[in-house]
């Protein structure tokens, strides 16, 4: 299969059912209690920082890992499994000290290893097909959120900055061979507004487009995202990417996320994914919430019909996944609503003129 | 019919449209303008059109500094943005600073096709949508049949070959001034609100915009006149479909209330009505006879001042207004029959309206302890009165409340802020202050018959010492409720430690200020306190089952193998020298360059603002409380930094040292031979899985023999000055500014702190030379090293701070004291330790078994029952 079939396969599915997608790769690799020489691996065994951590370096240093974790939640009922690519910018991976060919060979190489595992996977049970996601996740250093307390409107970074790490990192998932972008966690909407002209940019280079989905993150109980905005706010201000989907992951547990769901799912005429954590951490900083609960709050979403893409955030496991899959087998997916044209514009609220 | 909507664009914050915004910008006073933005949002604009196009300045950085300084005001950036200009390159600037979905204004044909589709397809690619000016490659239209054909080939092009969505499409057909004296101008606005109904007509979706002020530019000076002008002109344009229009939002009139004569008048002019006259010549004739009124100078909202006396206590209470309190005060003495009625009557009703405001959460402490400020200023103008009046009996008070920070414990804030919380709801609060040994606090509760009993401490060793108290209150016999609050202490605590000592009453833990009028109406009330406190006691048993529960499963390692676990450090390799050794003094440090340094997000959740700084100051819930604290702040910060309130001094010192097992020596000089002070250090003894080690800060120090390592340590504050500043406060009935005043003191002392320690890095233990200066990384402490506090989790035992201050001289340097619990003064300090390894980090020491108390106890010289005191926090066993 072409990638352009693929592309046409994971559309017309979307049509029919609801998609999984995987959980949570920190809580997985936390636990192979992985150490410094695991990190630095013999590419980065002469590295000058400290590498423990940089989960995304795995792709490059212990790629048995990464390809077992998409084995584990492609057989756990999986239909997309993410890269590990989440911190693969050069802003983000200036932490560790990275430069820009390493970064490209670490998303080069996330992007083949979910390749591989998904078409492992395609072949094993063709009736139900896999996908690879590209992720890009969140930066460190926010364009919206001032760097200094004594002067609001500073920045660290520039538009352009981000643009064009996003940018680099983009074109090595596709090249790398993802099936869509998922850009998620996001915490600052002009960042991911940064991501989304990378991607169409490309597009004029000679690109083929892939799907974007969008996921976004509400930061607690104030119903906003960090950078300020409400749920309507954040879909007007990122709809021009014609997203394939929109959504929310990560902050918060099924139980506080729904409302922000439910709001997306009555005013997004694309399809609307949600990927919670596993509850909230408990004191310790640890996810309780068991995969029958998860489960159990997101077939309930199914089945009130808010969502068409379900998966799980920080704390879920292969485990979860496999309840949620089963959960929410056979129960309809969203119908996408019909909303009448509108002049819809954003400042931390919505706007909306029809 | 119904009016359609219109939609209005706030125009003031434009350089080329109104002049005091413009010399704002010139003059780089920001915080002005963004003023001007939020009265334009307040007023009712839905959308703020900012244009920085003036000659005098760089366009494009205006733009950027304004927008991003924007983005940090909620309720500002609550609206979308329109960013104007007439240079693509400042509006793309533009379009990189806002989040949100904005629109363009505006892009045209004026330079042809291909860079119209250039322009318009960078539009979608921003997510915006778009302003079209009715311009091409021959210039503006002014007709009516050339602006609609204009904007007709503009949609065409724009909808069919970039694809752009028409609903984000707005046509600005162009309003130019009437009335100017030249015939070729007279239908202007004919001309634009007819090409206003052919587009909404014949381009489907599109909207039309326009600037509304152009359209009355010939009448500069007369703003009566203008006003009826922009006021006529949309009635007419709005009917033929306007949409929206970038306009003075707040200062539009109704068509209606419009001066009949002159309407007409203005009229004729907009529509081009010729009768027998000319209607310029007519409307200028009349001008002059409007422009007596100068349309009305805003003035702060004073309608209030006209409620009755009641209304107006109340609303100085609710908003915490002091400006008119002693008028207001006096003149509901001269209605009232005596002048404690006065406060019984609508002083306490005031109250009441605050205190349900604060219950239901709709204020937050920081304004109640405002609306205290007040109180306290109108019961100061009664008080020479209820003195005067000898015979009369005193105010009722709900219960009286003694309150207390314990022995050894200095720290006060949580405590003034119940205090001030308590004494607004009518409770009469007797506070001791700080140090307070038991026995003090006992007689005082007697003399003074209180209903209750309130201990507040912050470091570790108060736990103890509430304990004390307790037992105290059971022995002497007191069986009125005594309450335990403060940052260390816990339910958990109190539940296990406190309360099984006071059999004879109750104890009850307040979590803080908002729940402590709760707990003491409910324990004084005759009818809820037997249910509550046997509710109190059922839930503390619990706590204490499950508490010795939790104990069982604690295993701990042994000493001997968590050392066998301890951080490995390979030592070899040069380390890091200091560039002095011995002590140096930073006496009066400058407090201006200490600002820069403060962590804000503590002094929010010190007035129990919770939050992290800056995301708080926009929070749906408590953004107000917080801006409005945080202005205060500002402000106080600014005087007590211009005035000298408070003297910072610190000492900081490095020494020659080498870890020996679990303790640091710190040696005279470099031949390391003589032991000047030895550091001791608790091991963590939990159970560890994979490479974890069972940590202890000796081990981030280089062993005897396997390296010339070194140890820093310092002690600063910037509390020098505090008390009388506080006092002068509080003399004058001005709790907030005593608790603001206390508050800035402890940031500016963890300022200091970071401050110091940064210059430790850099310069005078030069192991990071090239860090940056990032406030965000200092806070997260993103930075090599650590400097770890006496009393804190990595060494919980606060003695060791006699060794520190003993090695600093740090009395004689700063005049810092420790107290007998090893609390420092004055309060707003800090002194810790500095270790240099990169691998050094902070960790919790967590609880400890019998064999490292029995190896402490040696190594200290103690004796087992004082070693299983100060480390009474921390012990894995029941002693």
């Amino acid at each position: 299969m072409t990638r352009t079939d693929r592309i046409e396969t994971l559309k017309a599915i979307a049509k029919e059912r609801i998609l999984v997608l995987d959980g949570s790769w920190g809580v997985m690799i936390q636990r192979r209690d992985l150490s410094e020489a695991d990190f630095r691996g013999e590419r980065f065994a002469a590295h000058n920082t400290q590498l423990k951590g940089n989960n995304d370096i795995l792709c490059l240093t212990r790629p048995d890992i990464i390809a077992d974790l998409h084995d584990q939640y492609f057989a756990s009922g999986a239909d997309i499994s993410e890269t590990n690519t989440f911190s693969a910018t050069v802003i983000a991976q200036d932490d560790y000290s990275l430069n820009a060919q390493d970064v490209r060979d670490l998303n080069l190489a996330g992007a083949r290893l979910a390749r591989e595992a998904a078409d492992r996977w395609t072949a094993k049970t063709p009736d139900k097909p896999r996908f690879a996601a590209g992720s890009i996740g969140p930066l460190n250093k926010m364009l919206s959120m001032s760097s200094d307390v004594n002067n609001p409107g500073a920045r660290t970074v520039t538009f352009d900055q981000v643009y064009e790490a996003y940018k680099d990192q983009i074109r090595a998932l596709h090249e790398g061979g993802v099936d869509l972008f998922l850009i998620e966690t996001i915490t600052d909407t002009l960042n991911c507004k940064a991501a989304i002209k990378a991607i169409l940019d490309l597009q004029d280079e000679g690109y083929e487009p892939l799907p974007i989905w969008i996921s976004g993150t509400i930061t607690d109980r104030s119903g906003r995202t960090l950078s300020g905005q409400t749920a309507e706010a954040f879909w007007n201000s990122v709809k021009h990417a014609k997203p394939f989907a929109i959504g929310f992951n990560c902050a918060l547990g099924a139980d506080l996320m729904r409302p922000h769901i439910a709001e997306l799912a009555r005013i997004a005429d694309t399809l609307v994914a949600a990927y919670p954590n596993a509850g909230l951490p408990n004191a310790m900083g640890q996810y309780d919430e068991e995969p029958h609960e998860t489960a159990h709050a997101l077939s309930d979403w199914a089945k009130d019909g808010i969502v068409n893409i379900v998966g799980g955030c920080c704390g879920t496991t292969p485990e979860h996944i496999a309840c949620v899959a089963r959960d929410v087998a056979g129960i309809p997916t969203r119908a996408i609503p019909e909303r009448p044209k509108a002049m819809r514009l954003a400042g931390l609220e919505p706007f909306e003129l029809v | 019919m119904t009016r359609p909507v219109f939609v209005n664009i706030g125009e003031r914050t434009n350089v080329t449209g109104s002049a005091k915004f413009r010399k704002l910008i010139v003059d780089g006073d920001y915080a002005a303008a963004l003023d001007v933005a939020r009265q334009q949002v307040e007023a009712g604009a839905s959308v703020i059109d900012v244009n920085m196009d003036e000659g005098l300045l760089d366009s494009k950085a205006a733009m950027v500094t304004f927008l991003n300084l924007m983005v940090a005001e909620p309720d500002i950036a609550r609206v979308p943005v329109m960013i104007d200009s007439s240079k693509w390159e400042v509006i793309e600037a533009g379009l990189k600073c806002v989040q949100g979905r904005s629109i363009v204004n505006s892009i045209s044909l004026k330079e042809g096709e291909d860079k119209f589709i250039e322009q318009a397809t960078l539009c979608l690619r921003y997510g915006a949508a778009v302003v079209v000016m009715a311009f091409d490659e021959q210039g503006q239209a002014d007709t009516a049949a050339r602006k609609i054909a204009i904007c007709k080939r503009a949609y065409d092009v724009l909808v069919g070959k970039v694809g752009f969505p028409p609903e984000d499409i707005i046509f600005d057909p162009n309003i130019f001034a009437v009335a100017t004296g030249i015939d070729e101008h007279n239908n202007y606005a004919v001309d634009f609100i007819e090409a206003t109904r052919a587009i909404k007509a014949q381009l489907p979706m599109a909207r039309v915009s326009g600037g509304v002020s152009n359209v009355s530019f010939s009448f500069r000076g007369n703003e009566p006149v203008r006003r009826a002008i922009h006021g006529v002109f949309l009635y007419h344009a709005i009917a033929a479909g306007m949409d929206m229009g970038i306009v003075n939002a707040g200062d539009l009139p109704v068509y209606d209330d419009i001066d009949a004569e002159l309407r007409e008048a203005v009229e004729d002019v907009i529509l081009n009505r010729a009768k027998n006259h000319s209607p310029t010549e007519r409307l200028v004739e009349l001008a002059p006879k409007y422009k007596g009124d100068k349309g009305a100078e805003r003035v702060v909202d004073l309608k209030w001042r006209e409620g009755t006396v009641g209304e107006r206590l109340t609303h100085a209470l609710v908003h915490g207004v002091t400006e008119f309190i002693e008028a207001d005060t006096e003149e509901a003495r001269l209605a009232a029959e005596r002048p404690l009625h006065v406060i019984e009557g609508p002083l306490m009703d005031g109250m009441n309206v605050v205190g349900d405001l604060f219950g239901s959460g709709k204020m937050f402490l920081p304004q109640v302890v405002k609306s205290a400020r007040v109180m306290k200023q109108a019961v100061a103008w009664l008080l020479p009165y209820m003195e005067a009046e000898k015979e009369g009996k005193p105010r009722e008070f709900a219960g009286r409340i003694l309150m207390a920070t314990v022995k050894g414990d200095v720290h006060d804030i949580g405590k003034n802020i119940v205090g001030v919380v308590l004494a607004c709801n009518n409770y009469e609060v007797i506070d001791l202050g700080v140090m307070v040994p038991a026995d003090r606090i006992l007689d005082e509760a007697v003399k003074n018959k209180v209903d209750i009993v309130g201990l507040s401490g912050l470091i570790t060793p108060s736990l103890d010492e509430m304990a004390f108290v307790a037992a105290e209150m059971e022995r002497r016999g007191f069986s009125i409720p005594l309450l335990i609050g403060g940052a260390t202490t816990s339910r958990t605590h109190t539940a296990v430690k406190i309360e099984p000592r006071y059999k004879a009453g109750s104890t009850t833990y307040v979590l803080d200020a908002s729940r402590a009028v709760g707990v003491v109406s409910g324990l004084l009330s005759p009818t809820e306190k037997d249910r509550l406190q046997a509710e109190t006691r059922a839930e503390y048993g619990k706590v204490r089952e499950q508490y010795a529960r939790g104990q069982d499963n604690k295993k701990r390692t042994p000493l001997p193998e968590a050392r066998a676990n301890r951080f490995p450090i390979n030592w070899g390799g040069e380390l890091a020298k200091p560039t002095f050794l011995g002590t140096r003094t930073y006496p009066n440090y400058d407090l201006n360059e200490l600002v820069k340094f403060i962590d804000w997000s503590p002094f929010f959740s010190s007035w129990e603002l919770v939050g992290r700084y800056p995301d708080i100051l926009t929070d749906d819930v408590v953004g107000k409380a917080a801006r409005d604290l945080f202005t205060d702040a500002e402000v106080m910060l600014e005087k007590i930094v211009a005035e000298r309130w408070f003297t910072a001094s610190g000492v900081v010192g490095f020494w020659p040292a080498n870890a020996d097992e679990d303790d640091v020596i710190v040696w005279t000089d470099e031949t390391r031979t003589t032991e000047l002070a030895r550091f001791h250090t608790l091991r963590q003894q939990m159970a560890k899985s994979g490479d974890k080690a069972n940590l202890a800060l000796a081990d981030f120090v280089a062993p005897t023999g396997q390296g010339a390592d070194y140890i820093g340590a310092f002690a600063v504050t910037a509390g020098l000055g505090e008390a009388e500043v506080i006092a002068r406060f509080k003399a004058a009935g001005d709790d907030y500014s005593a608790i603001m005043a206390s508050a800035l003191a402890d940031r500016l002392a963890e300022a200091f702190a970071e401050a110091l320690h940064y210059k430790v890095r850099t310069a005078l233990w030069p192991y990071a030379p090239d860090e940056a200066f990032d406030v965000d990384a200092l806070i997260a402490e993103q930075y090599r090293g650590i400097r770890p506090a006496p009393g804190y989790p990595a060494q919980p035992d606060h003695t060791e701070k006699a060794t520190l201050f003993r090695l600093l001289d740090a009395t004689a340097a700063t005049g810092m004291e420790l107290t007998e619990s090893f609390a420092m003064t004055p309060p707003a300090a800090v002194s810790g330790l500095y270790f240099a390894h990169p691998d050094s980090h902070y960790f919790g020491v967590g609880k400890i078994e019998r064999d490292q108390v029995a190896d402490y106890t040696r190594r200290k010289g103690w004796d087992l029952k004082t070693a299983e005191r100060w480390l009474s926090p921390i012990l894995n066993y029941e002693p």
